[in-house]
C-alpha cells in the first residue's frame, strides 16, 4: 500500500489524542454558550441554595447540620447526572443530528468520538465537583478538617463512579429511538432515584421497604461513598445500620463498572454498525414530524 | 498522480443484490467507475440509490454479489481504506457550535497519519475555504450558516481528507444558481486536477448532464441505463423537436432524424423558413422514457441498456 508509512497503533494513538482535544473544544463551547451558562448557574444555584437553607436543620441526632451530609450527597448525585444522564442524552442527540455518522465517516472517528464523550463527561462532572466544594468551603465548617485520606477516597469514588455510570449512559443513549426519549428515559428515573436515595435527606427517614430499592442503584452508593469520604465518623449514625459501608460501596460501584464495560462496547458496536445516511434521514423525518 | 493501478476500476460492482426479508431492493446491479470519472446515479425515489451508495461506503452489508471499492471489499475494509474516501451526506445540524475553520481543522487532522507524497492529507484549510467560498464565514459558527453555506461546509468536510473517491448525496439541494455553478466548478476541479473519482446522486437532471461523464439510471433495483447523456438520448431514439415559422405561422414537428427533416424542409420552402430551432431530446426526456419503459414492463429490461463507447 502507498499508505503503509503509518503504523496502525500510531493512527489509533493520534485519534485518541484528537478525541481528548475534541472533548476539550466541546467543553469550551459549552462554557461560552449562553444557554449552557444559564443552566450551569441556575442548577448549581439551586443546589447551593439548598445547602444554605439546610444549615439550620439537624442531621438526625448526630449534632451536625443537615447541610454537612447534603454536600457529599450532591457531589455523588452530580457524578450520576454527568456520567449517566449526560452521556445518554448527548449520545441520543448526536445520533439524531448526524454527528455520529460524521464520526463514522472519518478514519478512527468513532474511537475519537467515544474518547471525546468520556473527556467531556469527566470535565463537566469535575466542574460540578469544584463548584460544590468551593460552596462547601464557604458555607460549612469542617470541610477544611477532612484528612488527606478523605480526599483520596473522594477521588476514588469519583473515578469509580464515572466508570460505573458512563457505560450505562452509553447503553441508554445507543438504544433509544430519539433525543426526546433519551431525555425522558434518564431525567425522570434520575429524579425518582435522587428522591429515594437519601441525597437531600437521610435515607433512614424513608420507609424501610424503600431502602433495598435504593440500594440496587448507584445513586445511593455514590452519595454514601462521598459522605463516607468527607464526613467524620460520628456522622455515620445517620447512615443505614449506623455505620459507613466502605467495602460494599466499592463493591457495588465496581460491579456496575465491570458489567457496564462488558456490555457497553457491544451495544455501541451494534449501534455504530447500523448508523448510515438513511438511518439519520429517517430519524430526522420523524423528529420533523414531531415538531409540526 | 494517483496511487497505483490507475487502470483498475475504482469501483467495481457485480450482481449486487440487497433484500430485506421478502422485499428486494437491489436485484443484480453491475457497474464500474474508473479513475477520475464523474458518475451520476439517477432514479426514482425508492429505486435503491441510497442503498447502493451505503453499501459502497461500507455502511450497509449486502445480501449477495461482489463489490470492490478502491481494491477492497467495503464490508471488510479498514480505516486506511476509510481515509481515502470522502462522503458528503445529507446533513442536518450536526456540529452547530463549532466554528467553520475550527471544524475543518479538527476533522482534517484525522487524515494526517494517512498522508502520502502523492496525496498530502489533509487539504490546507485556507485553500479549502477559498475553494468552497466560505473564507468570509471562517469564524462563524456552523449552526448560524444559511442552508447553502452549510451545504458548502458539508462539501468541504467531504473533501478535507483529499479523497481518492468522493460520494455526493444530492449535493446541491438548497443552492442558488450561483452557488450551484460554483459547486460544479469544484467538482470539475476535483476530478480533473486531483484525479478524484466521484459518484453522485441527484434529482436534478440538468446537473447530472453538466457534471457527469457517465450516467447510471437505477429503476426497480436494476441498472436500466449506463452511458453518457448524449449516448442515452441517442439510444432511446429520442425525437428531436424542430420549430420553425413560415408566412407568419409557427410550426412544431417531432422528428426522428432531424438533419434529414430540416434538409427536406429547406429543399421544399427555401428562404421562406424562419425562426428555426432544433432541440435534441434532453437527459430529462431520455430519463422519462427509460423509467417509463421500465415501469410499464419491468421484465423487458432484464438486459440493461449498455452503450458502447
Amino acid at each position: 500500500m502507498s499508505t503503509s508509512s503509518l503504523r496502525p497503533s500510531g493512527a489509533v494513538l493520534h485519534a485518541t489524542r484528537l478525541g481528548v482535544r475534541r472533548g476539550g473544544i466541546e467543553m469550551m463551547h459549552s462554557l461560552t454558550n449562553r444557554a449552557d451558562q444559564i443552566w450551569i448557574v441556575v442548577m448549581n444555584g439551586i443546589f447551593v441554595g439548598v445547602l444554605v437553607l439546610q444549615r439550620s436543620s439537624d442531621l438526625g441526632s448526630t449534632g451536625y447540620s443537615l447541610a454537612v451530609a447534603t454536600l457529599p450527597g450532591l457531589i455523588g448525585m452530580n457524578v450520576v447526572m454527568g456520567g449517566w444522564m449526560g452521556t445518554a442524552q448527548m449520545l441520543a442527540v448526536e445520533r439524531e443530528d448526524g454527528t455520529l455518522l460524521r464520526a463514522k465517516s472519518t478514519p478512527h472517528g468513532m474511537l475519537a468520538y467515544l474518547v471525546a464523550r468520556v473527556t467531556l463527561a469527566v470535565l463537566n462532572t469535575a466542574l460540578g465537583l469544584v463548584i460544590f466544594l468551593v460552596a462547601g468551603l464557604f458555607l460549612l465548617p469542617g470541610l477544611t478538617d477532612v484528612p488527606l485520606t478523605g480526599w483520596l477516597m473522594l477521588l476514588a469514588v469519583f473515578l469509580l463512579g464515572m466508570l460505573a455510570t458512563m457505560p450505562w449512559g452509553a447503553v441508554v443513549g445507543a438504544s433509544v429511538k430519539s433525543a426526546g426519549a433519551g431525555f425522558g428515559l434518564t431525567f425522570l428515573p434520575m429524579i425518582v432515584l435522587i428522591a429515594i436515595s437519601g441525597i437531600f435527606y437521610p435515607i433512614t427517614g424513608m420507609p424501610d421497604w424503600l431502602h433495598p430499592v435504593a440500594q440496587v442503584f448507584p445513586v445511593y452508593w455514590l452519595g454514601a461513598g462521598m459522605r463516607d469520604a468527607l464526613l467524620p465518623e460520628a456522622a455515620a449514625a445517620a447512615e443505614l445500620g449506623g455505620q459507613f459501608h466502605t467495602l460494599t460501596t466499592f463493591g457495588v460501584l465496581g460491579a456496575y463498572a465491570a458489567l457496564g464495560l462488558l456490555v457497553a462496547p457491544r451495544v455501541l458496536r451494534a449501534m455504530a454498525r447500523k448508523e448510515s445516511g438513511s438511518a439519520v434521514e429517517s430519524r430526522k423525518a420523524k423528529a420533523m414530524q414531531g415538531w409540526s | 498522480m494517483a496511487d497505483r493501478h490507475e487502470t483498475d476500476p475504482v469501483i467495481s460492482v457485480r450482481s449486487l443484490r440487497m433484500s430485506y426479508g421478502d422485499s428486494v431492493v437491489l436485484d443484480g446491479v453491475s457497474f464500474d467507475a474508473h479513475h477520475g470519472e464523474v458518475l451520476a446515479l439517477l432514479g426514482p425515489n425508492g429505486a435503491g440509490k441510497s442503498t447502493t451508495i451505503e453499501i459502497l461506503e461500507g455502511f450497509r452489508h449486502r445480501s449477495d454479489g461482489e463489490v470492490h471499492v478502491l481494491g477492497l471489499d467495503p464490508a471488510k475494509a479498514d480505516e486506511t481504506w476509510r481515509a481515502r474516501l470522502g462522503i458528503v451526506q445529507q446533513s442536518w445540524r450536526d456540529h452547530g457550535r463549532w466554528g467553520v475553520r475550527q471544524l475543518l481543522t479538527h476533522l482534517g487532522a484525522y487524515y494526517e497519519p494517512f498522508s502520502t507524497t502523492h496525496r498530502p492529507r489533509p487539504m490546507d484549510v485556507d485553500e479549502l475555504l477559498e475553494t468552497v467560498g466560505l473564507t468570509e464565514h471562517a469564524r462563524q459558527k456552523a449552526g448560524s450558516l444559511s442552508g447553502g453555506q452549510r451545504r458548502r461546509l458539508d462539501v468541504a468536510i467531504g473533501i478535507v481528507g483529499r479523497p481518492d473517491l468522493l460520494f455526493l448525496d444530492e449535493p446541491t439541494t438548497g443552492f442558488d444558481p450561483q452557488a450551484r455553478r460554483d459547486f460544479h466548478d469544484v467538482v470539475h476541479r476535483l476530478a480533473d486536477l486531483e484525479g478524484t473519482t466521484i459518484l453522485l446522486t441527484t434529482h436534478d437532471l440538468d446537473e447530472a448532464e453538466k457534471l457527469a461523464d457517465r450516467i447510471l439510471i437505477l429503476a426497480g433495483g436494476r441498472i436500466v441505463a449506463d452511458g453518457s447523456a448524449a449516448e442515452l438520448s441517442r439510444e432511446v431514439e429520442g425525437q428531436t423537436e424542430v420549430r420553425w415559422s413560415r408566412g407568419g405561422e409557427h410550426f412544431v414537428h417531432a422528428a426522428t432524424d432531424a438533419t434529414r427533416f430540416v434538409r427536406e424542409l429547406f429543399e421544399q420552402h427555401g428562404s421562406d423558413i424562419g425562426d428555426l430551432e432544433v432541440r435534441r431530446s434532453t437527459l430529462e426526456d431520455s430519463y422519462m422514457t427509460l423509467v417509463k419503459r421500465f415501469e410499464s414492463d419491468p421484465a423487458a429490461e432484464r438486459q440493461p441498456l449498455e452503450v458502447v463507447r
